[in-house]
């Protein structure tokens, strides 16, 4: 697909010069700035700085001037690099930039709330981490978390299938299906969470009760309010499995099932042997998108159970989000999150490259 | 057989598997019903406890005027309502700051990833780029691998560096933020976009003089229009609902909405008909949103499901 142009670009020495020197002016800029900063704040020199605002201004001024350059430097090639430069920059100094920030800050003991702010502390945070209960347990939690999203699969796929039967009313349902996945997790914890399964009055309570259950209480036993939450994430988030399962379905090619009715396949067989093969790519798709969304999951448990009753419904993300709401334990709460992080890259490649395998034709 | 005739009156959308055989019609409607009121039973139930005043909210009321009489106290309780819009109110004056919060930092935060993305998926849909050891493939993984990263691990380094910055409680830190967490997904959208548009367009267009961004801004953007505002609604969503970083980084001034409604809880309990009216105040333009441009959020979600 790509877009072969030849150009003709004279590039003058002095141009060239030019576009060298606005980077490394850049640079020096931003070294300078930067130098000029830290001894201010280790207390070398005063010069009046209240934050560090004017190396964010100099980075500013930097990252102009290195896009700049491409087009003095290179031309038409430079304009070319303009198109995912500036995304790439931004992505390198939000993400590159925090973690590298970040690996200094697990490393440390550092409670914003004691005066004695940050003491370089190895890798006691990892040994802290490895024997925290509590933090095992919300690993632990995500892994049933992640198990339940195949139910939520067999759902969303029973819905797409429905969505693809001749039906009337397709765009209502269509709608009214897609709804949960636009509405604020905070919001739908409040009012479904906390309101509609409210033990005493709520709709659903009722509901248990005249089905039986005498004592309905949705938030109490950990089971039962680890369940709960599945449902309410499954609930919000089914939608987006199910449009893009409905998209595959609509992809699928009308003669295959055709010719396997002519050969007198029956609905089931058709079902299994020719269209669900055909789903298999996109499912993988959808889950992996899927897991990917779960392990963000925690507005919904900070809300309803902040993580209780005894940790059962606590998410890795909901249990670091307390460790710092609660202790303001900055190091200690990095290093976790780092861990987590570590273990979803090693278990996404694993994921990725078994997939790969499997829908790869063999050969 | 029902649906013998109807296949000359079916449109284009081919239907491979046609659970009617196996379920009937009615169990195929029975199932889709059942479906929708679980969709919607939760912001119907929204809407009316909004309407509510204690007594019906214990009795568990459900139906307006016929369980229980429509009263105002939430709408009043929030400054909303039509009788009492003209006398002051701090409830009011605190929603409204907090919806002007979140419609700022949600489009702001859209509008950048859009641009930033359409540009990057379109660079690397047509151009070989190189950067030291990386080509496209490379640097599309870079972008798309972002996803993969939990905000978690972001978000104490972020709160760190956003505290030496001077930029916590601010919209600009949480819009920056808010544009690095929808980017991936802008660029995934967008890259199956310009896949899609054949490179003829842009070949003539520079054969007739215009430079490469005359031609991407004045020939592609305008055919890869439905992508974007598609990737711009996926990203609205996103950021509207969102509730971890702006939990974290913001404390009295750039609150959003999703933070206001978590933070309702009084001391005498919780005022049920005031908390489901601002919750709804916060959902209802993401609903109007979804019923109007469903079109494009499926468009969106539908992107890269099918190669």
């Amino acid at each position: 697909m790509a877009l072969h142009i030849v150009t003709e670009d004279r590039i003058t020495p002095a141009r060239l010069l030019a576009g060298r020197a606005m980077v490394w002016g850049g640079l020096a800029l931003l070294l300078g700035v930067a130098a000029l900063q830290w001894l201010d704040q280790a207390g070398r020199i005063d010069a009046g700085f209240r934050d560090w605002r004017p190396t964010l201004y100099a980075f500013a001024a930097f990252a102009t001037l290195l896009c700049w350059s491409q087009v003095v430097r290179r031309g038409e090639m430079g304009k070319r690099a303009l198109f995912v430069l500036p995304a790439a920059i931004f992505v390198g100094a939000m993400v590159v930039f925090p973690l590298i920030f970040g690996i200094g800050i697990a490393l440390s003991d550092w409670n914003l709330a004691s005066p004695t702010g940050r003491q370089f502390n190895g890798l006691d945070n990892l040994r802290q981490a490895w024997n925290d209960p509590f933090y095992l347990n919300a690993l632990l939690n995500m892994v049933w978390y992640i198990a339940a999203i195949a139910v939520e699969y067999v759902i969303a796929f029973g819905l797409a299938l429905l969505l693809n039967a001749q039906i009337r009313g397709r765009k209502f349902f269509r709608v009214a299906f897609l709804l949960p996945l636009m509405l604020s997790p905070v919001a739908v914890s409040w009012m479904v969470g906390k309101s509609m399964f409210e033990p005493r009055f709520g709709p659903m309570a009722r509901l248990a009760r005249s089905l039986g259950w005498d004592t309905p209480s949705f938030f109490g036993s950990p089971e039962i309010a680890r369940a709960m939450i599945m449902v309410m994430d499954a609930w919000t988030y089914i939608p987006f499995m199910m449009i893009m399962l409905l998209a595959g379905l609509q992809a699928v090619p009308r003669e295959l099932s055709e010719a396997a009715r002519v050969d007198g396949a029956t609905p089931w067989r058709r079902f299994w042997e020719v269209t669900f093969p055909l789903m298999l790519p996109v499912s993988i798709t959808a889950i992996l998108i899927r897991i990917i969304f779960k392990l963000k999951l925690a507005d919904i448990v900070i809300n309803i159970t902040a993580g209780g009753p005894g940790g059962a419904t606590d998410t890795v993300t909901s249990f670091i989000f307390r460790e710092y709401r609660d202790r303001s334990n900055v190091g200690y709460g990095t290093m976790l999150a780092f861990i987590y992080l570590v273990l979803i890259v090693v278990a996404m490649t694993g994921a990725m490259k078994l997939t790969d395998r499997w829908t790869r034709p063999h050969g | 057989m029902t649906d013998g005739p109807q296949i000359f009156r079916d449109h284009a959308v081919d239907r491979a598997f046609r659970p009617g055989f196996v379920l009937g019609r009615a169990g195929i409607y029975a199932l889709l019903i059942l479906w929708a009121v679980v969709c919607l039973f939760p912001i119907y139930w929204t809407v009316t406890t909004s309407f509510k005043a204690a007594p019906d909210v214990m009795q568990g009321n459900m139906i307006p005027w016929v369980d229980f009489e429509p009263k105002r106290l939430g709408w009043r309780a929030l400054g909303l309502s039509p009788d009492t819009i003209g006398q002051v109110s701090t409830v009011r004056d605190e929603f409204l700051k907090r919806f002007w919060n979140s419609v700022i930092v949600s489009v702001s935060a859209s509008v950048l990833a859009t641009a930033l993305g359409a540009m990057a998926a379109y660079g690397l849909s047509r151009f070989d780029y190189r950067f030291g050891p990386m080509r496209n493939g490379d640097i599309g993984f870079f972008f798309l691998s972002q996803l993969i990263l939990p905000p978690v691990v972001l978000a104490l380094p972020f709160l760190v560096l956003y505290k030496s910055l001077n930029l916590l409680d601010s919209r600009i830190g949480l819009i920056l933020l808010y544009t690095l967490t929808v980017l991936p997904i802008v660029i995934w959208i967008m890259r199956d976009q310009f896949g899609a548009i054949p490179t003829e367009l842009e070949e003539a267009a520079m054969v007739d003089g215009l430079g490469i961004w005359g031609a991407f801004l004045t020939i592609v953007l305008p055919i890869a229009a439905p992508g974007m505002v598609a990737a711009f609604i996926l990203s609205l969503v996103l950021t509207w609902n969102e509730y971890f970083f702006a939990a974290l980084l913001t404390s009295t001034h750039a609150n959003t909405l999703p933070v206001m409604v978590a933070s309702q809880t009084g001391s005498q309990g919780i005022s049920w008909w005031s908390m489901a009216a601002l919750s709804f105040a916060a959902i209802l333009p993401l609903i109007l949103i979804g019923i109007v441009l469903e079109r494009y959020i499926i468009k969106g979600m539908a992107a890269g499901a099918v190669k």
